[in-house]
């Protein structure tokens, strides 16, 4: 019987099984940002702990970013407070960093692979639950906790619990219109939103093999929104052929033996999974969240769901009034205010360009406030380069800087009111865009553009 | 570290699936390098906006003040990994949480600070919080040993994989200690790595 890439790397990484029925795992890359971290800074200095393993640690700033005026001091003090505290841990505990004023700067998740510090077979370990994104490589990628930082910064390891794997096999080929975000939250749909409780979730399929890095990397980076905390697709020549070059990656002399390991550690063909699920690529169409948890989606052309058809009566009931929706109501035409593309899932340069080909030579409808936040500085010059920021802006969208901006609370970037919003990002819960009351429409970044056009939920299919 | 095999007292009910980390501690509290004073914020937009049917929130409900058990349903704890959800319940005074099911990272991060989560059946579940909601004088006693919960007329199994009920009873769940013992074999086990290179 053969092994999956999880067990492989599982197995590779083992320090030892604890007492608490847990694996001691050791951690390739360690990836830190503002947010969880000081806390387990603290922990260390009170201890008296070191970071043994400072090669394989790595930090930026990415949430509390403000995209449109980057100077320090920040007008926020606590964010400004949180960036000094970064500054000297990283500075105390001698890790690399990139900070605000380095070309390099930008969402942990964009940086890691487009530096080459991510790569296969790696166990990756990062304070947010996002870190999934790094699976798309088959690396074994973990969101953690704060207490799982400092364990992390202390020895390298973490205590874990070993998972499942079901593999999630997308067959066929993606109608014109649907992308690699409709897929995810295709499968998120149909497993529901704690479906992966307890699994990894292994992407593969002729569909995922004919993917771009981009498009796993969008797939990979919602696994956590499925339940999923792992997601990974097995690395191939479009792995080795994106992390050759990279700053990070291995130098020329060792490459090839390097790419000759990654491919030995993709599963198996006999490989056992403890589930199987196909997804048929042809049958999907864009998709919208109607709701506030990812699960609660439905293709542009369908009807929001009245309570009596789910599992969960009150809960759909209380998402429909949260989201001024009626149960039956067509999602096309819903009026949006604000159009965010951007974020951990969707700030690359491929989601920038199609975002770009649909505003081309348009413009923004009057009433919406647009915004396109680059994922990383090396994203944004990049896009520049190609001179799509022209592009966005003379379509009336704000061109910021690299940072989390909308996708969450944490930086100036945030709804008001009672505002809709069309989002390339990943999590549509209640108050997540910095409004207790806003209101989150999860969907491809080429949806956002034509929702922006249009003012309005409108089927990209129809401009694409 | 502190040994945990019993916990009684009152409890809250809190109704609905997949209660979410940001409803937990919405993101703008995260702008912090402490957790202190987290519990000051928790579930801080739901209380202020109300749910449907309800015109208090579980945490402002008198009755329900200086309760150390939150009873929840489904996939309690969904989305971020951010510690700061389960801190914010456990500086609030909870110190278990009783579910039908939570979510990975969320029932780990509680592990990590102490707060054991335990499942319980969606019918017991219900029978808990109706119990409570009735009677918000009920004295629960959960027995993480046994496996039980006792609340006077409601009595049900409730679980926690074995190995971590273990961790509480003897206070291994504090796990740095445990990762920093075996050093050499970190390093051995860093060294047969094929992208680690020797300094």
């Amino acid at each position: 019987m053969g092994q999956t890439l999880l067990e492989k790397v599982w197995d590779l990484h083992t320090v030892r099984q604890l007492p608490t029925g847990q694996t001691q795992l050791f951690i390739g890359l360690h990836l830190v940002h503002e947010v969880t971290s000081p806390q387990a800074f603290d922990a260390l200095r009170q201890n008296g702990w070191k970071v043994p393993f400072v090669e394989r640690t790595f930090a930026t700033v990415d949430h509390i970013v403000p995209t449109r005026e980057r100077k320090r001091p920040f007008l926020d003090v606590m964010a400004e407070d949180m960036m000094a505290s970064l500054e000297r841990n990283v500075r105390e505990f001698g890790i690399r960093f990139v900070g605000l004023d380095d070309k390099r700067q930008g969402i942990v998740h964009i940086i890691g692979p487009e530096l080459g510090l991510t790569q296969p077979g790696m166990t990756i370990a990062c304070g947010d639950s996002h870190t999934s994104t790094h699976g798309a490589f088959g690396s074994v990628a973990f969101g953690i906790g704060t207490s799982q930082v400092r364990d992390v910064l202390a020895s390298q390891c973490l205590a874990i619990e070993p998972l499942k794997v079901r593999r999630i096999r997308v067959t066929g080929t993606l109608p014109k219109g649907v992308y690699a975000k409709d897929v995810i939250l295709a499968i998120i749909q149909r497993l529901g939103v704690q479906g992966g409780n307890g699994y990894a979730y292994e992407y593969a399929g002729d569909a995922v093999d004919r993917m771009s890095m981009d498009e796993r990397m969008t797939i990979c980076n919602m696994s956590i929104e499925g339940g999923a905390r792992v997601g990974y697709v097995n690395p191939d020549d479009t792995t080795i052929e994106y992390v050759r070059g990279r700053p990070y990656a291995p130098p020329a002399d060792r490459f090839d033996a390097m790419a000759a390991w990654w491919k030995s550690i993709a599963s198996d063909a006999n490989a056992a999974y403890d589930d199987d699920v196909e997804i048929k690529a042809g049958e999907l169409t864009p998709i919208v969240t109607w709701g506030v948890n990812p699960g609660q989606s439905i293709g542009i052309d369908d009807k929001v769901p009245a309570p009596s058809q789910g599992s969960d009566p009150k809960g759909i009931a209380d998402a429909l009034s949260f989201m001024g929706l009626t149960a039956g109501q067509r999602i096309e035409g819903m009026k949006v205010d604000v159009a965010f593309i951007g974020s951990c899932t969707n700030g690359r340069l491929s989601d920038l360009r199609e975002a770009a080909q649909i505003v081309k030579g348009k413009h923004v409808a009057k009433h919406v406030k647009a915004l396109v936040v680059p994922g990383s500085t090396g994203v944004a010059m990049a896009a520049e380069r190609e001179g799509l920021d022209e592009v966005f802006r003379s379509a009336g969208f704000e061109w910021r800087g690299a940072g989390c901006s909308m996708c969450l609370g944490m930086n100036p970037d945030k709804l008001q009111g009672e505002q809709v919003c069309a989002s390339s990002s990943n999590r549509n819960f209640k108050g997540r865009q910095g409004s207790p009351t806003g209101r989150t429409l999860l969907m491809s970044p080429a949806m956002v553009a034509a929702a922006a056009l249009a003012g309005a939920v409108t089927d990209v299919r129809e401009l694409a | 570290m502190q040994r945990i095999t019993q916990i009684s007292g009152r409890a809250i009910p809190m109704r609905g699936n997949d209660i979410d980390t940001d409803r937990i501690i919405p993101a703008r509290y995260l702008r912090a390098i402490t957790f202190d004073g987290m519990e000051e914020h928790v579930f801080e937009d739901d209380r202020r906006l109300g749910s449907p049917g309800h015109n208090r929130h579980a945490f402002d409900t008198p009755a329900y003040q200086g309760a150390s058990i939150l009873l929840v349903n489904s996939n309690f704890g969904c989305g971020s990994s951010r510690e700061h959800a389960p801190q914010a319940i456990r500086r609030w005074g909870i110190e278990a949480i009783v579910g039908e099911s939570f979510a990975e990272i969320f029932f780990g991060n509680s592990a990590m600070i102490g707060m054991p989560c335990v499942t319980a059946s969606p019918e017991d579940i219900a029978a808990l919080m109706s119990l409570v909601e009735r009677q918000p004088s009920t004295v629960l006693t959960l027995d993480l040993q046994a496996g039980t919960c006792d609340a006077g007329s409601v009595r049900c199994a409730i679980s926690l994989p074995s190995k971590l009920r273990e961790a509480f009873a003897t206070g291994a769940w504090d796990t740095t200690g445990m990762l920093l013992d075996n050093y050499e074999e970190v390093k051995a086990t860093a060294a047969r790595l094929p992208y680690v290179v020797a300094p």
